[in-house]
């Protein structure tokens, strides 16, 4: 459209124009961004997970039975699916019926009812949920018969007594969404209740810290393990939970320490809030650790001795069972789980578009005015959400991940989904076959295999 | 009075013991011999029995403490006391690094010095050190009563939100948002009562008292639109 430097000789004779051509570098979005951070002065704070297109376990491909191997039958053939978590020290491990768990998410992020029907689908389908930044509540605890007490950096709520009543204990260093950062919970979400809770006067900005104030480094964790095992008697399993950063050196440290179980978070996990430039440029996805954490694993002879919990954008049984044939014990889900309960429900449009979004992309959890009542503390919103309905809901969609990976696990030829294995994979990209480890479809070659360097 | 030799029975065989007692034990009066500076030593106690631990600890002596009394005749490695809940912690010698960090309440004493990091993102807890503390001390200090009867290393009550900080000597630094605050009526009352609780002979009237300037508490958003 460059209508003053065109040729006059051009004009008159109506030459093609140039196509107005937006530039890859400096795209709408990115230049929205500017605008946006030259207006406010702050950094764009939302919720979820890495939203960049990212090697995923949509790159890899189950290859089924054939002559070499035979399937199952499908609906008659036993195909387990129980996982047993905290083997290693605890007097009392967990007992899961499924390998999927619900990973940590606090109330204050959450709304109780959310919280309390996280605790009522996951009891339903056998399997467990876990607290988040702030603390235990009564929900959570009363409806979780299984329910893992996070220990964080800001020890919002941490209290002996839940200590003694939770099932585990996860010892958070960090997560996907935000390796080396703290937690963020806004003004919009303290209420008076989540300011108690947490001990902060209501209404700030509070900003979690993001190492624990009475260790550093693994010999002091170590320390830190015994005295939980002390104050706990020895009973419960202490997972420690890690963000994809260098999984092989911290599942090595983890397990060095006297972990039971490591949780391995991908980039694509969700937070409640942090800064949009944290999710997105730190961190790894999922694909990329979890064959580095087992070989971490094997490397000390303890695979699954420790049991490896790994969680970041898992969302159907093929997911579970793509994780586990490379190597996890269980995973974990978050945002699958809140998507299960209602959030980001198309019904709610309207809603997100005077929200200045639309469903699906609804991310600014942090405001607390989630049409949807689940991220929120604001009554009016959170009576529209029905814990019973939703835990109903979280079960059967939990249900369906756990008959998609029996779905599979089956055609593998395999009776438990343990059984599982590197070797009943392909790859679809360089990319997922580098990181996972696993041969490019149609190959037996992956970039880094041994002995293949030209 | 119960006698446990920690060398010869063991750190499990000693906190077991001790989380048996009931509220209406008998043996409420426990000493401790050859600690040894040993870690998580009568940690997650929950009765109103009194302990005597006859030398210096390691990490984490009497963490997430409720309602007993520990006395160490002695010093204590990093974190003692951490996440106390209430009850009473006395020690005789001198602390290390994040002594009481995240208490929520209860009294922990210092007859001597504390090092760094003492009553770290503290949450009701007060904290009575008779000599100098280290530097980052009451970081994120979210409630509770920090007294400090020496001198405070650099930083001191860096984020800080709601918690008390009072100091008779110097100041090498003040963390971010901490500032110097007036000394009322009220805040000399408590002060007296907090070191009538910490066994200490100065005069409240020789402190100053520091607080949050809660200029932190929102982020700095440019509201021009």
């Amino acid at each position: 459209m460059r209508i003053e430097g065109r040729n006059k000789k051009d004009e008159q004779k109506g030459a093609p124009r140039t196509m107005p051509i937006q530039s890859a570098t400096f795209s709408n979005p990115v230049n929205a961004e500017i605008r946006r951070a030259a207006a406010t002065g702050i950094y764009d704070i939302r919720g979820g997970g890495a939203k960049r297109k990212v090697p995923h376990f949509d790159d890899l491909l189950f290859l089924g039975a054939s002559i070499s191997r035979y399937p199952l039958e499908g609906y008659r053939e036993k195909c387990e699916t129980s996982v047993t978590l905290g083997t290693r020290f605890a007097k009392n491990p967990i007992q899961l019926d499924i390998p999927v768990t619900i990973a940590g998410m606090s109330f204050g992020a959450l709304s109780g009812g959310a919280k309390e029907a996280l605790g009522r689908g996951a009891t339903m389908a056998g399997t467990s949920t876990t607290t988040g930044d702030g603390g235990m509540t009564e929900e959570e605890r009363g409806h979780s018969d299984k329910l893992v007490y996070q220990y964080l950096p800001s020890r919002y709520g941490m209290n002996p007594d839940d200590l003694r009543r939770a099932d585990a204990i996860e010892i958070v260093v960090g997560q996907g969404a935000k390796p080396g950062g703290g937690g963020m919970l806004l003004g919009q979400k303290i209420s008076d209740r989540v300011a108690e809770m947490r001990n902060l006067p209501k209404g700030i900005d509070q900003r979690s810290a993001c190492r624990h104030p009475d260790w550093t480094g693994p010999d002091d964790l170590e320390i830190k393990i015994l005295e939980l095992r002390e104050i706990t008697n020895w009973e419960k399993p202490i997972y420690i939970k890690v963000g994809g950063a260098r999984p092989y050196f911290d599942t090595t440290l983890a397990v060095k320490a006297g972990a039971d179980v490591v949780v391995l978070d991908g980039m694509q996990g969700g937070t409640a809030a942090t800064q949009d430039v944290f999710i997105e440029h730190v961190g790894q996805p999922i694909l990329a650790c979890i064959r580095e954490a087992v070989r971490a694993l094997q490397d000390l002879d303890m695979h699954r001795e420790v049991q490896l919990v790994v969680s970041g954008g898992i969302r159907t049984g093929a997911d579970v069972a793509k994780a586990m044939a490379l190597g996890a014990d269980a995973v974990a889900i978050g945002t699958a789980a809140l998507i299960a309960l209602g959030d980001n429900d198309p019904k709610w449009e309207a809603e997100y578009n005077a929200l200045g979004t639309t469903a699906g992309a609804y991310d600014d959890w942090h405001e607390g005015q989630d049409p949807a009542g689940i991220t929120t503390q604001d009554p009016d919103l959170m009576a529209r959400f029905d814990p019973i309905e939703g835990g109903r809901r979280l079960n059967n969609y939990l249900k369906v991940m756990t008959l998609e990976a029996q779905t599979i696990a089956r055609a593998c030829g395999k009776n438990h989904l343990h059984n599982l294995e590197p070797e009943d994979l392909c790859a679809l990209t360089l990319e997922a076959a580098a990181m996972a480890k696993i041969p490019l479809a149609g190959t037996d070659w992956y970039p880094g295999k041994p002995g293949t360097s030209y | 009075m119960q006698t446990f030799d920690l060398e010869a029975q063991g750190l499990r065989a000693l906190n077991s013991t001790l989380h048996a007692q009931a509220a209406d034990t008998n043996q409420t009066h426990w000493e401790i011999v050859n600690p040894k500076g040993s870690h998580a030593i009568a940690v997650g106690l929950d009765a109103p029995i009194e302990i005597s631990i006859k030398g210096s600890t390691g990490y984490y002596c009497a963490g997430m403490h409720k309602q007993a009394t520990v006395h160490v005749h002695g010093s204590v490695g990093p974190g003692t006391a951490e996440n106390m809940m209430s009850g009473t912690v006395v020690v005789e010698g001198d602390a290390s690094q994040y002594a009481g960090a995240t208490g929520h309440g209860g009294t922990l004493v210092i007859k001597g010095n504390a090092s760094s990091r003492c009553g770290i993102s503290m949450k009701g807890i007060d904290i009575i050190v008779h000599g100098n503390i280290g530097h980052m001390s009451a970081f994120m200090a979210q409630s509770g009563n920090l007294v400090v009867c020496g001198d405070a290393g650099e930083a001191l009550g860096d984020s800080l939100y709601e918690a008390r900080i009072f100091v008779r000597g110097s100041v090498k630094s003040l963390g971010a948002d901490c500032i110097e605050k007036e000394m009322r009526p009220e805040h000399i009352s408590i002060l007296e009562d907090l070191l009538e609780r910490g066994g200490c002979d100065a005069k409240a009237s020789e402190f100053k008292r520091y607080g949050s300037a809660r200029q932190l508490y929102n982020f700095n958003i440019d509201n021009a639109y």
